[in-house]
């Protein structure tokens, strides 16, 4: 008897199998520890992005006060411009640079004379033509081949022009994945603008909301509900927000975090340093987002805002339900694979769980173990080569930490609301599921013929192959340009969109001419393998094999030919 | 038309050769180029008789893609075509890339004319970086002469370089012609460096004596041979020029291990 597993790894020469192996979990199995941030395997064309990407692409990006300049040849700069779908709102005083790509557009002379002029004329240039207070320098590969010294062009920048200036090492080839990225554009916050505006004024409950991108409005949903609950959002990191609110953001008394894996560094270090507790939240799914408000309230212990918190729940959930109970019944009983970033691959498996669907398959691009094992395996991470050579910045207790809770009130909370810990996805998996870290399109194409998920959630970058095996794929890093999914409007919207996209399964009746003539290549073909034998797969809910292809001109040319 | 690249340890006396061998090559009838490969520029200034010359590189960046050849080719002692890469002040940019882009912008010029018998890369130092193995890689110099003296240094350096030299040679037909021995006068020099050819496959092609009117040809801008034509020094390099001519041995290198050379410079009595 051959499990799926097993199955898939098969056709692995012994090496990708001695290293795939330990990346994919069958939790039938038992199995429970996963290999997670280390080196793709050579040859396997990984889904994952870059340390640059990380950084710009995902942390400092979205700040819209700041002038993100990239340091480099002119591609990095170009398709990291508006790929992310950060939205991001004028704010008052009108600064908002998010639609904007700023690039030293680096040519062959640039690379042999150095860029360090150019780089400079570059902010010149920013300063004159938008006047922001930030500046933020990306690197691209070339830039740390050539040694451009940037922090020390930051410095003259904050010298020439009164700004504030970060520079980010964080060229492409670092590390092995964006995750190390992340890493990056957390330390230069923490170095250069938390903790340095200790005068505009903070309200009442004042809350940091962590790992929120404002992704096709996510960040606006949840924003929402906690103000409408009367907590002040002192910043947001980093959707829709803006360096000047994260130099306030220490004074924040709770940090939530909701992208646990971009984000945690930011959570330690102002808990180290001013004191700032921080709780893993959720505002993917219904019970989620309750749960997450909840332990909010707790938190603060204040008797009318947790009274207020129920009320705003109850108001929100019953604005819904009508909606939710007729997308709940018509999309339950689905099974669903997901495959994206850090954290996502977690929350949304909550969202799918409100309205029905079962998750089969789920995993990360640039995880690490404590994102899927929780963060009591942190002390087992064995440090290697690539993690050693991201900076770790060492902090220390600022002049201004003070003690947000009493020690019996912290212990209490610690209890209840798990305070400062996140305990990873796999524990809100159900036994049957499989978990695979930095999946490929091979395993990607090998896992939807045995597990036969009705939709597969991932990215751009699988999204066609997922669509020409036949099965519906959803983008969880962009919505597909809809949105808001979080919250509780937002549940509404990913509902919809998922039922929309099940209810045209366009991409099961086209047999691509090229494969009419080649069996193996045929998404029709691939509905009807067998799994193997003693395997959990599971049989899809309505069978569409009998549909016949489409016979087109194409089709029929290639098959005279 | 042969290409040759010269390498050698830095200070070697690897531009003071080369030009006083190309002045012995002119003088033989023999159409020649030299490419000064290092960011210094000064890998023609005998032949030119001052630095003179716009870099490839700085004309590159100040004229954009707009360029002529006449620009930073000039015509020196003997028609001797030369041209600097040049490249980024030291601690900036990267002069590896820099080669790399001035070779291949001499290529499109069309710089490599039908005419010429000889081409010369006069490279910086040791081969640092993949820029520096520019010149023997595909399609560029054929043939390497390493120039080196009896001091273990030099030796250290000849050997690492005959590593890249092998490296290159399974993908890009590089051979080896031969070491140049700039004599510094230390013991037993000719036998040393003829045992260390011996071991790397190789020869010592020419023993260059160590003379003082190297210098005085050095301080008025001059090879020997224009300089002095009448002297000796001006003869040895006219001899070197003829045994690169006439040169029928060109082979594969077969590099020491760190023992093997330290035990030759030993035998020497180099090392005590």
């Amino acid at each position: 008897m051959m499990d799926i597993k097993e199955a898939i790894l098969s056709n692995y020469k012994a090496k990708v199998f001695k290293s795939r192996k330990d990346h994919i979990l069958d939790l039938a199995s038992g199995q429970s520890a996963i290999s997670a941030n280390s080196r793709a395997v050579p040859g396997i064309m990984t889904n994952r992005g870059c340390c640059y990407a990380g950084c710009k692409g995902v942390v400092v990006g979205p700040l819209k006060d700041a002038c993100v300049i990239t340091h480099g040849p002119i591609g990095c700069g170009f398709y990291s411009w508006g790929t992310r779908r950060n939205k991001a709102r004028s704010d008052d005083y009108g600064r908002n640079f998010i639609q904007y790509c700023l690039s030293t557009d680096m040519q062959e002379p640039d690379i042999v004379f150095g860029g360090e002029k150019k780089l400079r004329q570059a902010i010149t240039e920013a300063v004159t033509l938008f006047k922001p207070e930030h500046i933020m320098i990306c690197s691209t590969c070339p830039v740390g081949l050539i040694g451009d010294d940037i922090h020390a062009v930051a410095s003259w920048a904050e010298k020439e022009f009164g700004v504030k200036c970060l520079a980010f090492s964080c060229e492409g080839y670092k590390g092995v994945s964006q995750s190390g990225g992340h890493h990056i554009a957390n330390n230069g916050l923490m170095k250069k603008l938390i903790g340095s505006d200790d005068i505009s004024p903070i309200g009442r409950f004042p809350v940091n909301l962590l790992g929120e991108y404002n992704i096709g409005g996510d960040g606006w949903e949840t924003e929402r509900i906690l103000k409408k609950i009367g907590y002040d959002v002192v910043c947001v990191f980093t959707g829709d927000s803006t360096a000047k609110a994260i130099e306030k953001s220490h004074r924040a008394h709770l940090n939530l975090v909701q992208c646990h894996r971009s984000i945690n560094y930011v959570a330690e270090m102002m808990n180290k340093a001013f004191g700032i507790h921080w709780l893993k939240v959720n505002f993917v799914g219904l019970k989620a987002t309750v749960k997450s408000l909840k332990d909010i309230a707790q938190f603060f212990g204040d008797s009318d805002l947790i009274a207020r918190t129920d009320e705003v729940i109850e108001q929100e959930l019953d604005a819904i339900k009508e909606e939710m109970d007729l997308l709940t019944e018509r999309l339950n009983g689905r099974k669903a694979a997901i495959f994206v970033g850090g954290s996502r691959s977690h929350h949304y498996q909550e969202l799918l769980k409100d309205l029905g669907v079962e998750t089969v398959l789920a995993g990360y691009e640039f995880a690490h173990r404590d994102d899927y094992e929780g963060r009591k395996v942190i002390g087992e991470i064995k440090e290697d080569a690539d993690s050693k050579n991201i900076e770790s910045l060492i902090v220390e207790p600022d002049k201004r930490y003070k003690a947000i809770l009493s020690e019996a009130r912290y212990q209490e909370l610690k209890e209840t609301i798990d305070l400062e810990n996140y305990q990873g996805m796999i524990k809100d998996m159900e036994n049957g599921a499989f978990v695979v870290d930095d999946l490929n399109h091979y395993e990607t194409i090998e896992f939807i013929r045995f597990l036969k998920p009705d939709v597969f959630f991932s990215g751009i970058k699988d999204k066609f192959v997922i669509q020409k095996a036949g099965v519906l794929s959803r983008q969880l890093h962009s919505y597909d340009y809809s949105g808001p999914y979080s919250g509780f409007n937002g549940a509404v919207i990913f509902g919809r969109d998922l039922l929309m996209g099940l209810k045209a399964p366009a991409w099961r009746m086209i047999t691509p001419p090229w494969a009419v003539n080649d069996p193996p290549n045929n998404p029709e073909a691939y509905r009807d393998l067998k799994a193997p034998e003693g395997s959990q797969a599971l049989e899809s809910r309505e069978s569409l094999a009998n549909i016949k292809p489409i016979e087109s001109d194409l089709s029929s040319e290639a098959q005279h030919a | 038309m042969r290409q040759v690249a010269i390498y050698g340890k830095g200070g070697i006396g690897k531009s003071t050769t080369t030009q006083n061998l190309n002045a012995g090559l002119g003088e033989m009838g023999k159409k020649i180029m030299i490419v000064g490969c290092d960011p210094k520029a000064d890998s023609t200034r005998l032949i030119l008789g001052g630095l003179a010359q716009d870099t490839v590189l700085d004309t590159l960046r100040e004229e954009g893609d707009d360029i002529d050849l006449d620009q930073v080719l000039k015509e020196g002692f003997s028609h001797i075509r030369c041209v600097e890469s040049g490249g980024p002040e030291p601690g900036v940019g990267c002069a590896g890339r820099g080669i790399i882009t001035s070779i291949g912008l001499l290529e499109r010029l069309g710089a490599y004319t039908e005419d010429l018998d000889y081409v010369f890369y006069d490279v910086l130092g040791d081969v640092v970086c993949g820029g520096f193995a520019m010149p023997i890689r595909e399609g560029k110099a054929r043939e390497i002469y390493i120039v080196c003296s009896g001091e273990m240094m030099a030796l250290y350096a000849a050997n690492n370089i005959s590593k890249g030299i092998r490296k290159y040679a399974n993908t890009g037909g590089v051979r080896l012609g031969g070491l140049i021995c700039n004599s510094r006068n230390v013991d037993g020099e000719a036998e040393l460096v003829s045992a260390v050819a011996k071991e790397l496959g190789t020869q010592m092609i020419h023993f260059v004596p160590r003379d003082n009117m190297v210098q005085r040809a050095e301080i008025n801008k001059k090879t020997v041979i224009e300089f002095e034509p009448l002297c000796g020094q001006a003869d040895q390099y006219r001899t070197l020029a003829k045994k690169i001519d006439e040169n029928q041995m060109f082979v594969i290198p077969t590099p020491l291990s760190q023992e093997k050379l330290e035990t030759l410079l030993m035998e020497h009595g180099l090392v005590a």
